[in-house]
Order: C-alpha cells, then structure tokens, then sequence
C-alpha cells in the first residue's frame, strides 16, 4: 500500500473507531443504570440483527434506506454542499413513486413499470432538491436553512393530499398499487420470510457504483468535487460554480427520492404518511461516518440500520431507546474526532528535521 | 370570538417560540449556527417534568429545565468550539440525542413510551386566563431583554464583535471562544424554558411533545434577521397564524397543513430576498478549518 493511501485510510478510519468505543462506552453507562449486563444485551443485539436470517433482513431493509440517503447527502457535502432535505425528498419520491404504481394499468409488464416507478421516484426527490439549488444560485439563499424549511412544507404538502384526497379511508396510506412492485427476498431466499428486505438492496448497491463511477471517474464528478474543495479555483479554472450547485442538489434530491421505491414498491407497495421516519435526517449521519466515499456509506448504512434494529432486538432486556441515544453519540463523537484526527495525524507526519 | 381570548391563545402559542427564538439569535450572533433549539427545548421540558415530578414545586422544575437546557448547549459548544465539529451536524445530532435520551429515560423513570404521569404547573386560576404564570412574563421579557442586553451592554457589543469578525474582537483582547462557550451555554438555557413552559403548560412531558417548534423559531429568527426584536414579532405572527388556524378547523377556508407552512415559507422568501434581504451574521457557522 502506498503512504499516500495509508494516510488516506487512517483519516477515514480512525474517526468511526474512536466514535464506537466512546458510543461503547455509553452503551456501558446506560445498560448499567437499567441494572443489566453490558456483555449480555451486546450478544441479544448481535444476534438479533446478524445472527439470524429474519434479522438480517430487517438490517438489510433499513440500510438499504439508508445508502439512498446516505449517498444523496455525501454527493452534497463533495459539492461543498450541506443537504438536510433528504427526508422531504425521500417521501416525495415514495409518493411519486406510488402514484405511477397506482396510475399504471395492472396489465403493464414489471420490466416496464418498475423502471417508470423508480424514474417517478427520482423525478419526485429531484423537483424537491432543485428548487434549493436555484434560489441558492439565483438568489444565494444558503441551502441549509432552505432545505430545513422545505421539509416541513413539502411533507405538509404531501400529509395534506394523503388525509384529504388519496387515502383508503380511515387510514393514512394510499390504496396498493396496481404496477410496479419489487419482489422481496423471501421470494427467493426462504429464511428471509417475514423480512421486509427486498431487491431495491440491488438499486441501492447499483446506485452507490455509480455515484463513485460518477464521483472519482467521470469529468462532471470532477468539476462537482473542485468546487466542494475550491469554488473560487474552480470557477478560475473555467467550472460555472452555479451550475454544478444546481446538479449537485439536483442530483443529490433525486438520489433521495430514488430511497422511496424500498418501502412503497419493495415492502407496502403504497405510500403512507410518515414513511420516511428519520432516514433522511439519518442520511446525514451515514454520509458523515461513511465520510462521503460510496463505500463507505454503505457500511455506515449497515452500521446504523444494525443499531436501529438491534435497539429493537435488546428491547426485553433494556429500552429499545438505547439504540437512539447510541445513534446521537456516535454522530457527536465522529463529528468532533474529524478535525481532530485529521490535526493529529498531520502533526505526526510532519518531518523531524523540518 | 373575542380578540381578548384570540391575544391570549396566541400568547400561549408564542412563549416557546419566543423562549427559543432568543436562545437562537445569542447563539447565532456570536457565529454559531443554532439548529439545536428542538433538542433544548425537548431536554429542557424533560428535565422540568423530572424535577417538578420529585419535588412537586415548580420552581424546582424550572431551575432543572434550565439546567438540562445548559448541559445539551454545553455539549453542542464544546463540539463545534473546541473541536471544531461542523456546526450544522452537531445541531442535528443534538435534537436526535435529545429525543433518545428522553426516550430513554421516559421509559427509565415513568416506564412509558409515550408520557410522563401528571405534574404540578404554574398559574393555577382560570380566572387570571394563564397572566398569573411567571413563565409567560419571562417570555414576553425574553426579546426586549436580549435586545437591551445586546445593543446596550459591554458583553453584547463582545457577542456582535464575535459572531461579525472574530478576528478583529480577538486583536482587541476579546476571548472568542470564552465569549461563544458562554452565548451558546445562553442559548441552550433560553431555548430550554421554552421547553419548561410547554411541559408545565400541559402538566406533563409527552414523547417528542416539542413538535418541530425549534424550527419554527430558527425561521422565526432568520426571518426577523436576527434582531431579538423582529424574531420576537415573527414568533407573534407566526402564532398568531396558528391560532386562527385553530380557529378556523373544521370550517373548510383552508387546510391546517397549509397554515402550518406560512413560517417555512416566510422564511424561505425572506432567504431568498424578495422583500429586502436577509443577511446572517459574518462570521456565522465558521468554527471548522
């Protein structure tokens, strides 16, 4: 390995290892103060989540989810770009994405109609992370706040069609849709019955290839990390700063919305208020431990879709909520140890006699 | 229905708002982004619930609000002063720690998932239509205070320096980071007695009873660009907008999730400078490298 690749991977790993033993450690304190064993509820988490097929299929839902969201806000923050919107986009694009489902006739093919839900989808997180990017470009509103804002008004938006127009009554979902479904993975593994993971994991994982095809090999990827690391040398450089702010929230929403086929055509296939729950504020943790490398984001998925449902796997021995406390940690301790590892590492590296 | 009860209804909408709001503008006038008033106020209405559940005083309540409010500000100013974490992902780790730990120590204290049992309050005679709750005059004072405190006084001028030019303040002797710690440690305090107040309010803590009301304020501080003043007129119209929307349920002029947008929206025109621009603080959110 080269020293230049050695460092490379030092920074990128030391971060989520000192976050999980200080999250470890927490883990520890509030086990304790519920008066159980440390060691015990850690051996119920990992073998509700890893050690048996249910659950792992349960994790491979959740972080199939996740590197959708995870992945939209990493191609943000390589923009220089801070998307907090990915839970707004991630519902729009389930919407959407059920309204194609129930708009095609149950005649239309899978081949077909699964491509045009997942297009609905995009199309849905795309719309929500364009407008951001184009008052952030005309009018240089700062995209933080803008996409704050726009969750709570879009999901308004959409709660507002669901409860007045488009529910099965009495309930907070739409009918099933006609087309489009994606089969789950029991269809083929058996052990995985009863599990909501279903092929989306094959978009999701397709979808990460290319968003570091896109990132690292192809020339708007290029153009899109100078100017997250440089606008003004981009700009100098000939990019149009503006139009890469527009693709890369543009793209970074659509990634989002892509997010929405897992639960409405992979697992319900319908939409419901409230689906998201928390993935697209979570994206934001997943693209943070996973330090915006694709790869890395699909571990980081992993990591915390295991957390999300070894919380509910521990849940006889000590409150579920644990795993949302651990959660928070784990996101404060690599935030902080960031900067500070990338410090440290820098001054051990400096030559002696220099 | 008379304007009477429409100013005291909105009064009571508003005392989070305006609680929260002036916590968000000291905070973001000494240049640290405060997306964390959600959690604050979350902390604080738990710890409020604890204090007064144990001691059956509210006062007592109170004075635990503020310090669960102090402890999560403490924590989100040493992430993002000492350690320069970005500013932005520890606000957000914040209100997801602070529904965790509530969570987990509603199920801890009370063994419930979704409510605490009943508390004592403030302002127990109907007659005096909430006026009597000392937590409602705090909160009315919370702007003008903040204001006087800013524009009027030695620290303030330091809190403006800072969050403006850091450098400049630190070339004139100003400790940057002891006058950010001690805003910020401000801010989770003021936030947290919005939380103090809804709990009290209700006579219970409930899970995540804070509701998306610190967003409201951070758009109720962006929009009245953050002057404590302007923030505190927007939290007003902002309540005023959802009391009518109360008001007005179940009469078909318009959908409640329409009305519940109008401070989002607001804000996001005022972002976007239609009508005169909104411009933050220089300095605001640059701790990192």
């Amino acid at each position: 390995m080269t020293s230049q690749l050695r460092e490379k991977f030092e920074e990128a790993l030391f971060p989520p290892v000192v976050a999980l033993l200080i999250a470890l450690v927490c883990g520890d304190l509030l086990i304790m103060s519920y008066g159980q064993s440390p060691a015990a509820v850690y051996r119920m988490l990992l073998e509700g989540t890893w050690g048996n097929a249910y659950g792992f299929g349960q994790v491979l839902y959740k972080a199939t989810a996740l590197t959708f969201t995870g992945l939209a806000v990493s191609i943000g923050i390589r923009a220089g770009l801070f998307n907090v919107g990915a839970e707004s986009q991630l519902a729009a694009g389930g919407f959407l994405a059920a309204m194609m489902g129930l708009a095609l006739s149950p005649g239309v093919p899978g081949v077909l109609a699964v491509p045009l839900c997942m297009l609905a989808a995009a199309a849905g997180g795309g719309v929500v992370g364009a407008i951001p990017g184009v008052l952030k470009v005309k009018f240089g509103a700062h995209e933080v706040i803008v996409t704050i804002m726009l969750n709570f008004v879009v999901l308004a938006l959409l709660n507002w069609g669901i409860a007045n127009h488009l529910n099965v009554p009495e309930t907070l979902h739409t009918t099933e849709i006609d087309a489009g479904a994606i089969p789950r993975l029991e269809a083929f593994i058996g052990a995985f019955h009863g599990s909501a993971a279903n092929l989306s994991l094959l978009v999701a994982i397709v979808t990460a290839i290319l968003a570091w095809f896109f990132l690292f090999r192809s020339r708007r990827g290029f153009e899109l990390r100078a100017v997250g690391l440089q606008p003004d040398a981009a700009e100098y450089g000939g990019v149009s700063v503006g139009g890469v702010w527009f693709r890369a929230l543009t793209l970074s929403g659509a990634i989002a919305g892509l997010g929405g086929i897992n639960y409405v055509l992979g697992y319900k296939h319908y939409y419901e208020e409230g689906f998201a729950g928390g993935a697209g504020y979570l994206g934001i943790a997943v693209a943070l431990v996973g330090r915006n490398h694709p790869l890395g984001v699909v571990l980081a998925a992993l990591f915390f879709a295991t957390l999300s449902q070894g919380g509910l796997a521990i849940h006889a021995l000590v409150p579920k909520q644990m795993a949302e406390v651990l959660q928070g940690v784990v996101i404060l301790a690599v935030a902080m140890s960031v900067p500070e590892v990338r410090r440290a590492l820098r001054q051990s590296r400096r030559p002696v006699a220099a | 229905m008379n304007p009477f009860d429409f100013l005291t209804q909105t009064l009571r909408i508003a005392i989070p708002y305006l609680f929260a709001a002036s916590g968000g503008v000291i905070a973001e006038r000494a240049g640290i982004i405060s997306l964390s008033l959600e959690g604050y106020m979350l902390t604080g209405a738990f710890s409020a619930t604890l204090g007064t559940f144990y001691s059956g005083s509210p006062w007592i309540g109170l004075l635990c609000g503020i310090l669960g409010g102090l402890v999560f500000g403490l924590i989100h100013a040493l992430a993002t002063i000492r350690y320069r974490a970005d500013q932005v992902v520890v606000g957000i780790a914040i209100n997801l720690l602070a529904i965790g730990v509530t969570r987990f120590f509603l199920q801890l204290a009370f063994e419930s998932s979704s409510n605490s049992p009943r508390i004592e309050g403030f302002g127990a005679s109907a007659a005096a239509r909430g006026f009597d709750n000392p937590l409602l005059w705090m909160g009315l004072l919370s702007a003008p205070v903040l204001a006087f405190f800013l524009y009027k006084t030695r620290y303030g001028l330091r809190v403006r320096a800072v969050g403006e030019h850091p450098d400049a303040a630190a070339s004139v002797g100003i400790s940057v980071a002891r006058i950010r710690y001690l805003s910020v440690a401000l801010s989770g305090m003021l936030a947290a007695l919005g939380g103090v107040f809804l709990a009290l309010d209700q006579h219970q803590f409930t899970d995540q009873m804070t509701a998306g009301r610190g967003f409201i304020a951070v758009a109720a501080v962006i929009f009245g660009r953050w002057d404590p003043v302007r923030a505190a007129l927007a939290c007003l119209l902002f309540a005023a907008a959802e009391t009518l929307q109360i008001q007005l349920q179940g009469t078909e002029v318009i959908a409640s999730q329409f009305v519940s947008m109008i401070p989002y929206v607001l804000t996001i025109i005022a972002l976007a400078g239609v009508v005169g621009r909104a411009v933050p603080p220089a300095a605001l959110g640059k701790t990192g490298e």
